[in-house]
């Protein structure tokens, strides 16, 4: 099986943000990180390769022309190689091209099972897993707390309000997973050690046949048009003394179903 | 000069920092508070290759330098001193093993301890030979196929844990020259463990007394020749002193940070402690002490990398350093905390109770004065 793992570098979660004139995010090589989310999907997709004996781990990146140092960290964890696609033409890009990006890599290089983390933690959009699905006119299994694969066939569990929803396709199809999925596994020292020795392929806009003018800033319909720090300010009660405060400490508790 | 590390040495780094914070930080005060050696977190350090520093691939290790080394016992070190004593304890007898050992026994024991099912322990020091190693009087004594073993070894790290001994025992009288190394395993009749010691620190790591009274060790649990038993204890020191002189920077940097962090949220007269020129001074101080400590670590970790001559004396430097520095910063870690740095409440007791063994294990720190200075003074200073 060609399982292909889609991740995306993202700033470090507790790095510094900062914005350019036209409000895009400030990336700093030494801030990047594979995204959080993702981390999930890495595991998922060696986990998968462990069960279905056979099978290969490739790890598809769209960004920076240094985001070859974040794939090799989704590959010290495991899987045999990567694919980054880059070209300037790509800076600014929204979901929308990402999306069209990811779809025409995943046609070059072949997949059976594609997988997502459900959003990355920089944008936090959530929607490159379902509108690559479009693009490649293949079934989206989202939101995925368990993912078995027998046969030609895909099957998660999808956490609902109540119990879970059982969904399946058939594959190829692509599967976004949320964190209750696994626990992802720390790289060993042999797993960095071996990273920097997988193939790693770039990709230009040329080598998947994309017109600049489809992707990137060019073609970007979503413009973000500011950014404000979140004002983390905490309101508290403060009850003083014996005089009821107890009982209003106890009526809070049972206000927010505590008690 | 180029003082920074390289992207593999940064990746090791950071990966064992974000386990040590994660996985073993935040046990750290319960194992202390209870005596609790975690044996829980050996596999998952075995899982990393973290148990086979010294040993190649082929035997499940991950062969790394003395400076990747280095990186890694001062990120255990400040998540935890004991975890990373015992492992480094470990890395040591696996090591020897797979130095020492002919291919029988690398193979029969070496996987084991790479993939975190065998634990080792290191066992030299006695009553009469701590300092004085070549004072050994636990005897071996040659029968047949089998070596006979008696006497009593102390302040063994990990005795009554661990699964391989590297027994240091008198096979003649040769002095120095009449001491052979034996692999014991646990269960070996003939061999206990006495009193386990009640330390000031290094709670998580147990250490303790072996007796042997008449254990029967095979030949062929022999590593190298007979009388080489002292050559192969002390080839281990100058790796152990330089992890020692890393353990202790990390607990130092650890010690650091909680005063640091404390000097910004306590307030007293109306501003926040760190605002007082006598706390900065403090701070500033401890910040010098840690880099100096560390950048010698790492020098004396890339001169055994490199095999230079004067690694020795450098590896000296850096345990003597970097002890006594983590000793006086954890010290004054508890100073600037005040009352608070005295109770459990906060780590920096702990961190300062742990890290005064520094200064006496893996060689005191006169003793690494003492190498220092001969190795400065040659024959001078050795009285001759």
């Amino acid at each position: 099986m060609n399982i292909v793992v889609c991740m995306k570098e993202t700033p470090s979660t507790t790095a510094e943000k900062s914005f350019t004139a036209d409000m895009r995010l400030e990336r700093r090589k030494e801030d990047a990180i594979p995204n959080p989310f993702d981390e999930y999907a890495i595991e998922e997709g060696l986990r998968q390769q462990e069960k279905n004996p056979g099978s290969t781990v490739t790890m598809l990146c769209m960004g920076p022309a240094t985001a070859t140092d974040t794939i090799r960290k989704a590959l010290a964890m495991g899987g045999d190689r990567g694919v980054l696609v880059t070209d300037p033409a790509l800076a600014g890009s929204d979901a929308i091209s990402t999306a069209r990006v990811l779809a025409a890599a995943l046609t070059k290089i072949g997949y059976d099972l594609v997988i997502f983390g459900n959003a990355a933690a920089d944008a936090y959009g959530g929607v490159v897993p379902s509108a690559v699905a479009e693009f490649l006119g293949k079934p989206l299994l989202s939101y995925a707390s368990q993912l078995g694969i027998a046969g030609d066939k895909a099957t998660i569990q999808r956490q609902a309000e109540i119990g879970y929803n059982v969904v399946e396709a058939p594959l190829p199809a692509l599967v976004s997973v949320v964190k209750s999925i696994n626990e992802p596994r720390y790289p060993s020292m042999k797993g960095i050690m071996a990273s920097k020795k997988k193939p790693l392929d770039t990709f230009s806009l040329a080598d998947l046949g994309l017109d600049a003018a489809t992707v990137g800033g060019a073609a970007a319909r979503e413009k973000a048009l500011g950014a404000e720090k979140v004002s983390t300010q905490r309101k508290g009660e403060i009850y003083v003394g014996n005089d009821g405060a107890a009982d209003r400490v106890v009526a809070f508790l049972v206000e927010q179903k505590v008690l | 000069m180029f003082f920074r590390l390289s992207d593999e040495q940064q990746e090791i780094r950071d990966l064992v920092r974000r386990f040590a914070q994660n996985e073993i930080a935040p046990q750290a005060e319960r194992w202390d508070e209870e005596n609790h050696f975690p044996r829980e977190i050996f596999k998952p350090l075995a899982e990393m290759g973290l148990t086979g520093l010294l040993v190649p691939e082929e035997l499940g290790g991950s062969q790394l330098s003395r400076l990747a080394g280095a990186l890694i016992y001062e990120e255990i070190g400040k998540a935890d001193m004991s975890t990373a004593v015992w492992l480094s304890v470990h890395n040591m007898v696996t090591g020897l093993i797979n130095k020492f050992g002919d291919e029988e026994q690398r193979l029969r024991w070496v996987p084991g301890m790479t993939g975190g099912d065998l634990l080792g322990a290191f066992c030299l020091s006695e009553a009469h030979a701590g300092s004085d190693a070549a004072n050994v009087r636990a005897t071996a004594i040659r029968d047949g196929d089998d070596y006979i073993l008696n006497g009593t070894k102390f302040w063994v790290t990990s005795a009554g844990v661990a699964d391989i001994y590297a027994v240091m025992a008198r096979t003649s009288d040769a002095g120095g020259h009449g001491i052979s190394t034996f692999i014991v395993e646990k269960d070996t009749p003939g061999f206990s463990i006495g009193k386990r010691e009640r330390k000031m620190g290094l709670h998580a790591s147990p250490t303790g007394e072996l007796i042997f009274e008449q254990c029967r060790v095979p030949a062929k649990n022999r590593l190298g020749e007979e009388g080489d038993g002292l050559k192969i204890a002390l080839s281990s020191l100058d790796g152990g002193r330089i992890n020692i002189g890393a353990i202790s920077t990390g607990v130092a940097q650890a010690a650091f940070e909680v005063a640091t962090r404390y000097a910004g949220e306590r307030s007293a007269f109306g501003q926040p402690i760190g605002a007082f020129e006598g706390i900065q001074f403090m701070l500033a101080d401890m910040a010098m002490k840690i880099e100096a400590g560390r950048l010698l670590v790492y020098e004396a970790a890339f001169k055994m990398d490199e095999g230079e001559p004067a690694a020795s004396m450098h590896a000296a430097m850096a345990k003597c350093f970097a002890s006594d520095i983590a000793m006086q910063v954890t010290t004054d870690a508890v100073q600037v905390l005040g009352g608070a740095g005295y109770v459990r409440d906060w780590p920096v007791e702990r961190y300062m109770r742990d890290v005064k063994v520094a200064q006496i294990f893996e060689g005191t720190n006169q003793i690494q004065r003492l190498v220092i200075a001969r190795a400065l003074l040659g024959e001078l200073a050795a009285g001759k």
